[in-house]
C-alpha cells in the first residue's frame, strides 16, 4: 500500500496540489489510523491531510477517483488486488499457481506470462501489469508522445520476449493454442495501453500545464488564437493573484516608523519633557492610483483587453483605477469593467469605440477636455497603444500636460522597438514626455510592466 | 482490525458530537478523529455561520474538557495571546523587598560580589510567579488537556501566524527568560478562518484542512431537528428546501446554518404550520442581512415556496 500511496502523491503533485514530504508523512500516519478498507474514509483522510484549499480539495478528489478507478470494473476484491500489485515484485509464483486452476491446461515449458494469459486469471494479469509499470517507472511519464515507449517497456518487463519465443514454438506444435495466446496477447496490449493512458493523465498533467503556460506567457498577445483566449484569461488572473500577494502584504511592516523626537517633546511639554506620550514617525505611503488609457483599435485591442483585465483584478493593491478606451474618440470604461464579466465588458467596449482607425490626437483632446481632473500628483498614467496615428496630428503637447500633472507617465507599446518611428508611428515624439516606455507584447512583459508600476509606490 | 476500529471510532465521534447537539457530516467526524489520533490541529474554513466555532464547543462538551478561546483581531500580539509579565507585581515586590536588598548585599565586600548576588536575586523576578498566562499558554498548562479554539485566524496579522507555528507543531512555547514550556497534555486545537486573506503555507502545512460548506438538505434538516425540537417535520422540510432554493440565487451573503436555525425559531414563535408568501416576506430579514439581497429574493418567494413544497412531496 505504501508504494501505491507514493504513486498517489506523485499524481497529486501532477494535478497541482503541493505535497511536501512532511505532508506525505502526515498522510501516511492518517492512513495508518483509518485503514484502507473504507474508500470514502480514505478519501476524506487524504483530502484532509494533503489539500490546503477548496480548489485543491476538488482537484485532489478528482485525482483520487481517477487513481483508484482502475480496480473498479473487476468484480473480485478490488482493493486487495491493488495492494498485491506492489508486493508481487516477481509475478511468477502466484500467477503460475493460479494457472493451475485455469481450464486450458497449458503445456509445460511455457513462460510465466504465457501461462498467465492462457489461464485467463484477470487478477494476476492486472497485478502483473501494475508491478511491471512500477518497474518501468510509469510515473515518470511526461508527454503523450512517450506512450509507445512506456507501453513497450511495460510489456518487456512482463516478459514479452519469452512470450514471443513461446508463441513461435506453439505455432509449430499447437496452432489452436497459439491462436488463443495471440488473442490474449492483443488483449494484454490493449490493457497496457489503457494503463499508460491513465498514467499519462495522472502524472503528466503538471508538466504539460507548465509547458503550456510557459508558451502562453511568451506568446504575442495580439496574435493569440481564439481558443487560447480563455486560457490566457486564466493566466492573467494568476498573474494578478501573484502581484496581489507580492504587493499587498509588506506594506504594513515597512510603514512602522521611528520615534518622532520633536513631536514627542512638544506633546509632553506639560510634564516638563518627561515622555509620557510618545509620537511615532509614520512613513506615509500612497496606494497606487492608476489612470489607464487604452487603444482598442484593430491590432492593439486584444492586448488592451488583457491589460484591462489585469489592472482591474488588482483591487487589493491598487486604490483607484480609472480606465479609458479609444480608437477615434475616447470614453471612460471603468464602470463597464467593474460591473460586467470580462467577456461582456470587452464586447460592449468594442461595440462603442472599438475597431475604428486610431486617432491619438483627437482622443487626447477628448481626455484633456473631460478627464484632466482625474489626474493627481499620485496618479500613474498608463497609455497602452502602438502610437500609430494614421498621419493625423499626434497632439504631443497634451501628453506633455498629462505628464506634468501626474506622478508618472508609462507608455506600453505592443510593437517591437525596431518598428517605433517607422511609418506612421509617433512613438519617438510621445516618448520624450514619458517617464518609461516599454515594449509589452506578451503576458510576461505585461506582468513585469505592471509589477514595476506598482512597485514604485511601495 | 485497525480498519474496523477506525470506522467504529469515527461513528463514535459522530454520535458523541450529536449528543451535544452538533450534527457532523462524515468528513467532519473523520477530521476530528484524525486530529486526535495524529495530534494535529484542524484548520476549519468555510462561509460564516456554518458552525465552525460550534464544532470546537461541541468537541469540548463531548470530551468534558475546558474550552479556551482566543479571538483573533488585527493587532493581536504576543502579550495578549501568549503571556505577559506582571509588571505591577514586579514593581510592588521590589518596593517591599527593598529592605531585604540591603541584607542581601550587606555581606558583599566588593562591587563584583554585590553584582553576583544581585544577579541571583534578579532571576526571582522573572520566574513563573510573575508570568500572566494568556490563552495560548493557559491551554498548554491545563493538566487534563483542553480544546483550544483560535477563532478567525484570518483576521490576525501575518506575524501572529508565525508565532503560532511553534505551538501548533510541537505544542510548546519558548519564553526567553524561562525556557521552553511544553504542554502537559497536548490540547486539541481548532483554528477557524473565513478566508478573508490567504493563510501562510507554513501554517496550513501544520494543520488538517477541513472545509465546511453549506450542508446537504437532509443533514440540515437533522441539524434543525436537533436545535429547534418544537418544529413540525413538514415545516422543517419545507423551510430547509426553501433555504436551499435561496442559496441558488446570486446574493451578497447567502443564508447559512445559523440563519436557518434562527428562522426556524422565528417560525415556531409565530406558530406557523406551513410556509406561505406572507409569512416568508415578513420574516425574510432573519435570513438575509442586506437590503439589496431582500429585494432580489422577494419576487422569487412564491416560486421557491412552490418548489420547496413539491420537493417535499417527492422527497
Amino acid at each position: 500500500m505504501r508504494e501505491n500511496l507514493h504513486r498517489f502523491f506523485r499524481a497529486a503533485r501532477g494535478v497541482g496540489v503541493h505535497v511536501s514530504p512532511a505532508e506525505s508523512i502526515d498522510a501516511m500516519r492518517a492512513v495508518a489510523q483509518v485503514g484502507i478498507s473504507d474508500r470514502a474514509v480514505l478519501r476524506d483522510a487524504l483530502l484532509l491531510t494533503l489539500a490546503k484549499s477548496q480548489d485543491e480539495k476538488l482537484a485532489l478528489g478528482d485525482c483520487f477517483d481517477l487513481f483508484f478507478s482502475r480496480p473498479e470494473p473487476r468484480q473480485d476484491q478490488p482493493e486487495t488486488n491493488n495492494d498485491d500489485a506492489s508486493q508481487d515484485t516477481d509475478q511468477s509464483p502466484s500467477s503460475s499457481s493460479a494457472s493451475e486452476r485455469g481450464e486450458g491446461q497449458p503445456p509445460q515449458g511455457l513462460g510465466p506470462l504465457a501461462q498467465m494469459l492462457l489461464s485467463q486469471d484477470r487478477n494476476a494479469i492486472a497485478a502483473a501489469i501494475a508491478s511491471a509499470s512500477g518497474a518501468a517507472s510509469l510515473s515518470d511519464i511526461r508527454y503523450s508522445t512517450q506512450r509507445g515507449i512506456f507501453s513497450s517497456r511495460i510489456l518487456d518487463a512482463m516478459g514479452l520476449q519469452r512470450l514471443r519465443d513461446d508463441l513461435d514454438q506453439l505455432t509449430a506444435t499447437n496452432p489452436a493454442l497459439a491462436e488463443r495466446l495471440r488473442a490474449a496477447l492483443d488483449a494484454l496490449r490493449e490493457a497496457v495501453r489503457d494503463t499508460v493512458s491513465q498514467g499519462l493523465a495522472l502524472y503528466a498533467r503538471e508538466e504539460a500545464e507548465n509547458l503550456r503556460n510557459e508558451i502562453l506567457r511568451n506568446a504575442p498577445l495580439a496574435r493569440i488564437e481564439r481558443r487560447q483566449v480563455a486560457e490566457m484569461r486564466a493566466l492573467i488572473r494568476q498573474i494578478a493573484r501573484r502581484l496581489r500577494e507580492r504587493y499587498s502584504k509588506p506594506r504594513k511592516r515597512q510603514r512602522r516608523g521611528h520615534l518622532d523626537v520633536r513631536r514627542t517633546l512638544r506633546r509632553n511639554a506639560a510634564w516638563g519633557g518627561v515622555p509620557f506620550l510618545t509620537a511615532w514617525k509614520r512613513k506615509h505611503r500612497d496606494r497606487p492610483k492608476i489612470v489607464a488609457i487604452c487603444d482598442v483599435s484593430g491590432s492593439v485591442a486584444q492586448v488592451s483587453d488583457f491589460f484591462l483585465l489585469l489592472i482591474h483584478s488588482l483591487h487589493e493593491v491598487v486604490d483607484d483605477v480609472r480606465s479609458f478606451a479609444f480608437s477615434s474618440h475616447l470614453i471612460e470604461v471603468s464602470d463597464v469593467l467593474e460591473a460586467k464579466s470580462p467577456e461582456e465588458a470587452m464586447a460592449e467596449i468594442m461595440s462603442k469605440v472599438g475597431f475604428g482607425s486610431s486617432d491619438y490626437g483627437s482622443s487626447l483632446v477628448d481626455f484633456e477636455k473631460d478627464f484632466m481632473s482625474a489626474l493627481t500628483p499620485q496618479t500613474t498614467v498608463i497609455v497602452l497603444g502602438d502610437a500609430r496615428s494614421n498621419n493625423l496630428d499626434p497632439r504631443a503637447d497634451i501628453l506633455r500636460r498629462i505628464s506634468e500633472r501626474s506622478k508618472r507617465l508609462v507608455w506600453l507599446n505592443p510593437e517591437g522597438r525596431l518598428a517605433w518611428g517607422f511609418g506612421d508611428s509617433e512613438m519617438p515624439r510621445y516618448a520624450t514626455f514619458c517617464s518609461v516606455v516599454r515594449q509589452c507584447a506578451t503576458a510576461q512583459q505585461l506582468e513585469r510592466a505592471v509589477s514595476d508600476i506598482v512597485a514604485t509606490y511601495q | 482490525m485497525a480498519d474496523q476500529k477506525a470506522s467504529t471510532s469515527i461513528e463514535a465521534v459522530e454520535s458523541g458530537l450529536a449528543a451535544q447537539g452538533y450534527i457532523a457530516s462524515r468528513q467532519i467526524a473523520t477530521a476530528v478523529y484524525l486530529s486526535q489520533q495524529i495530534e494535529k490541529p484542524i484548520l476549519v474554513e468555510g462561509p460564516a455561520g456554518v458552525g465552525k466555532t460550534e464544532l470546537a464547543k461541541a468537541i469540548a462538551a463531548w470530551r468534558g474538557m475546558k474550552m479556551i478561546r482566543l479571538q483573533c483581531y488585527e493587532g493581536l500580539d504576543e502579550a495578549k495571546a501568549l503571556y505577559e509579565w506582571k509588571y505591577a507585581k514586579q514593581l510592588l515586590y521590589t518596593q517591599i523587598l527593598k529592605d531585604k536588598l540591603g541584607e542581601v548585599l550587606g555581606g558583599a565586600q566588593t562591587l563584583h560580589a554585590a553584582l553576583d548576588q544581585l544577579h541571583d536575586f534578579g532571576d526571582v523576578f522573572f520566574s513563573k510567579e510573575f508570568v500572566e498566562p494568556r490563552p495560548l499558554l493557559q491551554a498548554l498548562e491545563q493538566p487534563g488537556g483542553c480544546v483550544l479554539l483560535i477563532d478567525e485566524i484570518d483576521k490576525s496579522d501575518a506575524e501572529f501566524e508565525s508565532l503560532l507555528l511553534e505551538i501548533l507543531s510541537d505544542f510548546q512555547v519558548t519564553i526567553p527568560e524561562l525556557g521552553t514550556v511544553s504542554a502537559i497534555t497536548p490540547p486539541t486545537v481548532i483554528l477557524t478562518s473565513n478566508s478573508e486573506r490567504d493563510l501562510g503555507d507554513a501554517l496550513k502545512r501544520r494543520c488538517l484542512h477541513l472545509h465546511i460548506g453549506f450542508p446537504e438538505q437532509r443533514l440540515e434538516e437533522r441539524i434543525v431537528e436537533s436545535r429547534v425540537p418544537g418544529i413540525s417535520q413538514a415545516l422543517r422540510r419545507q423551510m430547509v428546501g426553501f433555504i436551499h432554493e435561496i442559496r441558488s440565487l446570486d446574493l451578497k451573503k447567502l443564508p447559512s446554518v445559523s440563519e436557518t436555525i434562527d428562522w426556524a425559531r422565528v417560525l415556531v414563535l409565530l406558530q406557523a404550520t406551513e410556509l406561505d408568501t406572507d409569512i416568508v416576506k415578513d420574516t425574510l430579514n432573519v435570513l438575509l442581512k442586506y437590503e439589496a439581497d431582500i429585494e432580489a429574493a422577494s419576487p422569487q418567494v412564491t416560486t421557491f415556496i412552490a418548489k420547496a413544497a413539491r420537493s417535499n412531496v417527492f422527497g
